[in-house]
This record gives structure tokens, sequence and C-alpha cells, in this order.
């Protein structure tokens, strides 16, 4: 890709909110964009090119958005695919960077939803106009169902396991312990996960994301820029996004948008799966990091329950994922993408603390927005330090 | 707990039925399952629409599917918030794959939700749910 390690992301924060019933969505977004330019020694006057979306938003709100903060940016994009949307829109970023249409980007995302009571598993379903909905959201479809089948094909197919399922949710909270600002930060253990009640078949509540509020900010910019900034830059490799859906009816529904996306980022950024030292994996439910990971390619097909378990996935395993604890136990405002690519900064910079990464060099991010066991959008990429 | 009223109304979300897709709602109203074939290159699909999405074709025969099928994929659902789901928990949502070869969603009824089974064979069932609106679910094939 012509443009990798020419641009970088220069600036991180995530909100510390996670339940916000004083602040608006406006708010929280303003507070993150001040606080990620901050992170990086750039100002309000620096940024030329703006890119958002959000639950909360109508169809125009990034222009809601630059009223509220009285910006004029040069490069505008409000790319809505779901929770993904902030992964692909780093690289909207990058490239519209490359091309000279805007010199700084800043990427912004805020939420409340845990405090504006959003039922966004099991509220019954996204969307409703499209012609694909006509002949979905009259059977009841929920996200966490739209997820929960996927799971209940992969067991018949695989023979993966409950425990197996179980163990990500383990894992995500053994990291969120390590993170001062996550949610939920007791431990708990496969048997908590398989004893707490099942949502939609064979999914329990602890294989679900938590709804907080939340939101966070990266400022993008040229490498050449970034390196004379305060923070060490993490340089962009490579990014693929797509979509997977019904396909008129045809579609094999274990294989999802980050086989192609994947394939695509690992290609343009001419790195190998060996190469990867940690991933942000969307972990809307325990079975959407099992699903992505075998279809990024880290195992194969089928093979995912054994690949996930045996603490691999611990921040001090053959593959750490989600140190900061993910959706199922940190932060989920509803649309994730914002903070996989914020903790993967954090940790190609070396401040996770004691979650930290030994020797991390590049990281992959992998967004999915939507459900897989209906149609969504996946977006990958991967960073380094080097 | 109080007794729950029977709620008058449908109250689960209807199809926006328009000129696209309507031969089809109509043909749900006579208890007839149909899936499109292109008369171009012959490609089978579901959801209707207007052009063939292998080669945009618009020249669309409808083919009468049998109604059998095996279960793909399902969930029981056990929560969900919406109105008139609430009142029905705990349901089966699938991904019936029918034997022309496309996969619809849609509930498994007349059937308890634990011997629901991927793999199963069903057939079809319609339900009038409205007089504008017949949904097709699928049963264990008897």
């Amino acid at each position: 890709m012509s443009l990798s390690r020419k641009i970088a992301v220069a600036g991180v924060y995530e909100h510390p909110t996670r339940f916000a019933p004083d602040k608006s969505m406006y708010q929280i977004m303003a507070e993150s964009v001040r606080g990620a330019l901050d992170d990086c020694g750039l100002t309000i006057k620096d940024v030329d090119g703006l890119l958002t979306a959000g639950m909360g938003m109508g169809p125009m709100g990034i222009v809601g958005f630059c009223d509220y903060l009285n910006l004029t940016p040069n490069y505008l994009d409000g790319t809505n695919i779901g929770g993904s949307s902030f992964v692909a829109h780093t690289a909207h970023a990058a490239a519209a960077i490359h091309a000279g249409l805007c010199d700084v980007a800043v990427v912004v995302y805020g939420s409340t939803a845990a405090s504006s009571r959003f039922a966004i598993g099991t509220g019954g379903g996204h969307g409703g106009g499209d012609p694909c909905d006509q002949y979905e959201l009259p059977f009841g479809p929920t996200t966490v169902g739209a997820y929960a089948m996927i799971a209940q094909r992969h067991m018949h197919d695989y023979g993966t396991t409950p425990e197996q399922l179980a163990e990500i949710a383990v894992t995500m909270r053994l990291h969120a312990s390590m993170n001062p600002v996550a949610k939920y930060r007791d431990l708990i253990t496969v048997e908590d996960v398989l004893a707490s009640r099942v949502i939609s078949s064979p999914l329990h509540l602890l294989d679900c994301c938590i709804i907080s509020d939340g939101g966070g900010a990266l400022v993008i910019t040229s490498a050449e820029r970034a390196r004379d900034l305060k923070k060490k830059p993490a340089y962009l490799l490579g990014a693929g996004e797509t979509v997977r859906h019904a396909a008129r009816g045809r579609r094999d529904f274990l294989e999802i948008a980050a086989a192609q996306s994947g394939r695509l980022a690992f290609e343009r950024a001419g790195v190998a799966h060996k190469d990867i030292d940690m991933a942000m994996i969307y972990d809307s439910f325990t079975i959407t990091v099992l699903s992505t990971l075998e279809n990024l390619g880290f195992c194969k097909r089928g093979e995912g329950g054994p690949f996930v378990s045996g603490g691999r996935l611990r921040f001090d395993g053959a593959l750490p994922i989600n140190t900061d604890g993910g959706g199922l136990s940190s932060n989920h405002p509803g649309m994730r993408g914002m903070f996989l690519v914020i903790e993967a900064v954090k940790q190609l910079r070396g401040e996770c603390g004691p979650r930290q990464v030994k020797n991390c060099r590049t990281a992959l991010v992998h967004g999915t927005g939507g459900a897989l066991g209906t149609r969504h959008s996946g977006a990958t990429l991967i960073l380094t330090n080097q | 707990m109080p007794q729950q009223k029977e709620p008058r109304a449908y109250r689960k979300p209807l199809p926006h039925i328009d000129e696209e897709n309507r031969p089809w709602w109509e043909a749900a109203q006579r208890h007839e399952l149909y899936i499109q074939k292109c008369r171009d290159c012959g490609d089978l699909r579901f959801h209707p629409r207007a052009l063939c999405t292998s080669c945009m074709s618009s020249r669309t025969d409808w083919v009468r599917c049998a109604g059998g099928g095996k279960i793909y994929a399902f969930t029981v659902t056990n929560q969900n918030q919406a109105a008139g789901f609430r009142e029905s928990l705990p349901y089966v949502m699938a991904w019936v794959e029918l034997d022309e070869g496309v996969k619809m969603l849609t509930n498994i009824v007349d059937c308890p939700p634990e011997q629901v089974k991927i793999g199963l064979p069903v057939e079809a069932v319609f339900d009038d749910v409205t007089p504008e609106v017949t949904l097709v679910k699928f049963r264990p094939a008897r």
C-alpha cells in the first residue's frame, strides 16, 4: 500500500466515563477531541479533517458536530458502518491525508448508551427500512440472537464448546482488572459465565458485551508531522474493509467480513500473522472473537475453540487480545471500534502499565459493525511503532 | 404478577410492502412460497428484488417452492424488549435452508425450543398475522 508508514495515529484519548447522565453525546465527543489533541500537542486550530459516526446522531450528525465545535474542516467523512466505523475512518483519514485533502484529521465518537438506556443487544434489531429488513424484522431478530446463530452453527459443525467461548470472557475480565477505568473489574471464572442466564442460546449474559457510556478520539496526520509531536507515532501499515450479508440467500455464514478485510490488510501491510504482537478484536460477544480470529487467519476454520483456550489470548499469552478488557468488561457504548484503535496505539507506545504486552511492535485491529448472523461490516488495520 | 391482558392489536413489526416485493407477499397470503430465478443466468435469489445480483438482468421468473427445508442455524431467544416479542418469549429464530437452496430468516413454531436442532427437516407454515400480511414460518416436517 503506497501510504504504508507514511501516515500515523499521533494522538489518542479514551474518555474515562462509563456513566454520564449529566453529559450530552456532543459534550463527550468534544472532550474526547480535546483529550486527543492534548495527547499529541496539537490544537483545534490544526484540525482540518473530521470523521465521525454515532448511534445517537442523525444522518447529518457530522455537520451538527461541526456546528457544536465551530469547525469548518476541509475533509468530512460521516461513514456509518456500525461499530467498525472508526476503524474504517482511520484508513479513510490516512488516504485523505496521503492524497492531500487534509493534514490533521480527527476521528471522534461519543455515546450515552447506558444513561439513555439503549437496549443495544436485545432491543429488537437494527434498521427497518431496507428491503432486507422486510424479510427479517417480522421474526424478531436481536443483535445477540444474530450472533448466537453463528455460535450455534459453529458448535454444530466443529464441536466448539460453551467453555471455550467462556474463556474469552474470563480473559477479557482479567485484562479489565488491570484497567482502572474498566466498568467491570472483579475476576470471573468459566463456571460464572456458564451459570449466568442464557440470553439467546447458546450465549449467556457473560458472553455478551456490557453497555456503558463513553467516547474517544484519534488524531491522524502524516508520519513526518507526527514525529515532531509529543508521543511516539503509531504508523499505519495496511488496512482493509468490506461487508458480508445474506448474499441473496446463499451465504456460508461462518465466513465473515474479516476474511476479506484481513487478507487485504495483511497483503497491503506486507506482514505475516507471526509478526502480530497483539490484536484488538471487536468483542461484542465471545463468538465474535472466535469467529474473527479464524477468519483473519490466525487459526484454521473450525479450530477457533482450541485456539482461544489455554490462555493464548491473555496479555502474557502467545496472541494477546483486548488488553483493555474489551467490550465484554471495559466499555461498550454501542460502537466500540474507537477503543480498539486507542488501546492498540497505547500498547505500541508502551503506555499500558500492568497489562502492557512485552516487546509490542506490531498490532492488528479488527472492528465488526452490525451482526455476523445477518449482515455486518468488517474493517482491519495493521499498525506499527517501527 | 398481574394478569397480562391479551394485546388486541398485532404489535410486532410488519413488512413494508412495495411494488418490488408485492408479488411475494401476495403469494404468501395465498399460502404459497416463491423465490426468484434469473431468466438469463439462472441464478436463484431471496429476498425478492428487481434485478439479478449475478448478471443484473431484469428478466425474472418466480419459482414456487415446495416448502421443505432444513434448519441451518437457530437461537432460542429468551430476551427481547421490543413490543410484541417481549410477550412471546422464548421464541426460536432460525435461518432455514430451503430444499431449493436459499436461506430464509424465520421462526420455528409448533416445536418445543429444546427440540430444535440444526439439520432438522422443516416445512413451511403460513401465519396470517394481519388481514394484509402472512408470514412464512416453519415447523418440524410431518
